[in-house]
């Protein structure tokens, strides 16, 4: 008798983990939808319904100087603090899970602190600390790109440490052994064997890292110097201004560039495996 | 291939003595096994053979040159785990190269090990694949091939057939068995399975508790096992508590008079008897040891049939009968008449590795 209620029982559960899936997806993506939407609308004040559509958005947006150098910048930001948090990282994680020293849990999390402070307590911190180290040493840190980097590894480095650690952990450490068992020295190993096999790690550590850097917002308004304006900012320095659809047009790049990004790294490595 | 000698092989992990004093020789090309039940070190022992485990004290001999404190990777140990351990990022074939790429072999050369390591497990036709496309016997056998591959001194297996179900278990065996008296490998095998011990291997060490009980070959363990713990972990025994009487008696703790032919001190003793060994009904007469008891319990086992029978209140013996058309399965409560000869019982005197394997 409990057998052939299965079925049915199946089914009312399938019913509702799908709609509550379906829920789930309209509440993200209802409000990119709004931003696509938008964004080509024709008139200067978004008033509802539009009165015409257009992609002169998009082409303003090519005309404005700020966006398109913010643009640069973060980009610039993005991938040289990517690459730091990638090298800091994989040691850092390597010791983590790896090795067997006391206060490795302690190092664990002072490493992962900076996803935790919120983004305005890290921005003056590290404003004050700019400051005072400029005064000590009289290098120009104060507003400068090498100071924005440092603060954007800051940021990428919890999610390096994190996502290559996730994937450390469900390693047999037997396959290394396998290795050193077949002729192969701790280094050889290393680079034939453990980074391969932790590959979607750091593809998600890369992909992850990127993206906190590149949208940060709230950390870097302490740090950038006049005339060096991160996208993020230069959206917001726009929006004091002026309300026309050109920032949902930068919404929109923005948000194409990094569904871009996702899908290429799904290409290579399914990324519901990792994260 | 080469000779290896373990000398006074031991590890402690702080105060637990974990392989204590091992001390062993494997002739060059002998298939020996290790056995023992869970935790008693063997895979231990087997670790710091291949050198990821280091010693606390002893020596380790390949050849006749002392290794103990070579790195894994200067060994040449051929390694096959329980958990095979291939490489997931490259292929069947590329994991059979590994080793050999490692020893710097020309490419020409290595392409023609590879084929041939994977031809002697049979899997050529699926050099392609990746180990997530194959079943776990075939991930068993590149295992195999990929420690081959590399003309080993010394094979390790670390109970490489336990992930595989009981057919596939035989062949394997049977298989690795084969290979290995082909190339002539000195091999030493892992396992807390007594019947995969037996069929393949020259010798055996038994090991209980971190110390070796006993080496020797089959006929050595089954026939004249040297403690109450090897006898009851290789075959199966029926252990009757009791003391020695005299000369050649043996009164159990519940007072039935057996004679026994080996001598050992007056005192506590236990005596062992293998179920084979005995004999029921009329046949029994014939043994100089000979009794009644009652059927306590019948097990069918297909080819034999286990006959348990109470001889006093804390006497209980097993009969094994071979099942054959004549024999008559015993009833439930029936008297029977029970036997066995006096040289078929073995004597241990009784503090000796009782508390560390029950017997039946
Ligand atoms: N790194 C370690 N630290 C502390 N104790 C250990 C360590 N490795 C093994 N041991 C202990 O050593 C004993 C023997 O372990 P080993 O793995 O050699 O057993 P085994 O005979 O292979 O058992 P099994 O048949 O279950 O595989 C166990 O009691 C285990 O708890
Ligand atoms: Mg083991």
């Amino acid at each position: 008798m409990a057998y052939s209620r299965m079925p049915r029982e199946g089914l009312i559960g399938r019913i509702l983990l799908n709609g509550a899936a379906a829920l789930a997806m309209v509440y993200i993506l209802l409000p990119l939808f709004f931003v696509f939407w938008l964004s080509v609308f024709n008139q200067e004040i978004p008033s509802f319904p539009p009165d015409g559509y257009s992609l002169r958005w998009f082409s303003a947006l090519a005309e404005y100087r700020e966006f398109a150098s913010g643009f640069i910048l973060s980009l610039q930001v993005g991938v040289i603090a990517t690459f730091v948090g990638l090298v800091l990282g994989l040691p850092a994680a390597l010791v983590i899970v790896r090795s067997q020293i006391n206060g490795r849990g302690f190092f664990n999390s002072l490493l992962l602190a900076p996803m935790v402070v919120p983004g305005v307590v890290l921005g003056t911190a590290l404003y004050v600390f700019q400051i005072e180290a400029e005064i000590a040493t009289d290098l120009p840190l104060m507003g400068s790109f090498l100071g924005l980097v440092i603060a954007h590894s800051l940021i990428v480095v919890p999610w390096t440490v994190r996502l290559i650690c996730a994937n450390l952990v469900g390693i047999d450490r037997t396959i290394e052994e396998a290795a050193y068992n077949l002729g192969a020295g701790p280094i050889t190993t290393f680079f034939k064997i453990t980074l391969p096999m932790i590959r979607p790690g750091l593809v998600a550590a890369t992909l992850f890292g990127f993206v906190a850097s590149f949208g940060n917002l709230e950390m870097s308004l302490f740090l950038v110097g006049p005339g060096r304006t991160t996208l993020p900012i230069a959206i917001l320095q726009y929006l004091e201004w002026k309300i026309d659809p050109t920032v949902a047009a930068a919404s929109v790049l923005q948000i194409a560039l990094i569904a871009l990004a996702l899908l290429i790294t799904d290409h290579y490595v399914k990324l519901s495996r990792v994260v | 291939m080469a000779s290896l000698d373990l000398q006074s092989l031991t590890k402690s992990y702080g105060d637990n003595r974990v392989v204590a004093d091992v001390s062993l020789h494997v002739a060059q090309g002998e298939f020996l096994v290790l056995l023992g039940p869970s935790g008693c070190g063997k895979t231990t022992t087997l670790r710091m053979i291949a050198g990821f485990v280091e010693p606390s004290s002893g020596n380790i001999l390949i050849g006749g040159k002392d290794i103990t404190t070579l790195p894994p990777w200067r060994r040449n140990c051929g390694m096959v785990f329980q958990n095979y351990a291939l490489f997931p990022h490259l292929t069947v074939a590329e994991n059979v190269a590994f080793g050999l790429q490692m020893r710097k072999v020309e490419s020409i050369e290595q392409r023609k090990r590879v084929k041939d390591a994977l031809t002697m497990v049979r899997l050529e036709h699926l050099a392609g694949r990746y180990p997530r496309e194959m079943s776990g016997g075939q991930q068993q056998r590149v295992a195999l091939a990929r420690a081959l591959a590399i003309e080993p001194d010394i094979l390790l297996l670390d109970e490489p057939l336990s992930n595989l179900d009981a057919k596939l278990r035989e062949e394997v065996r049977v298989e690795i068995r084969e290979l290995q008296r082909k190339l002539g490998l000195t091999t030493i095998l892992v396992t807390h399975d007594q019947e995969e011990a037996l069929t393949v291997a020259d010798r055996l060490v038994v090991m209980n508790g971190g110390h070796v009980c006993q080496i020797g070959d089959k006929r050595d363990l089954y026939e004249r096992p040297a403690d109450r713990f090897v006898a009851s972990f290789i075959g199966r025994s029926s252990f009757i508590e009791g003391h020695i009487k005299g000369q050649g008696l043996f009164e159990s703790t519940d007072g039935l008079q057996l004679k026994v032919s080996r001598e050992i001190n007056l005192g506590p003793a236990t005596l062992a008897i293998r179920p084979e060994r005995c004999r029921l009904g009329t046949s029994a007469q014939t043994c100089d040891n000979h009794l009644t008891g009652q059927v306590e319990f019948v097990s069918y086992l297909g080819s034999a049939l286990d006959i348990h029978v109470r001889l006093g209140t804390q006497t209980k013996v097993i009969v094994q009968l071979s099942n054959q058309e004549s024999v008559k399965e015993p009833q439930l409560g029936e008297t029977v008449q029970i036997g066995w000869a006096s040289t078929a019982g073995l004597l241990y005197p009784s503090d000796q590795g009782r508390e560390s394997y029950g017997g039946l």
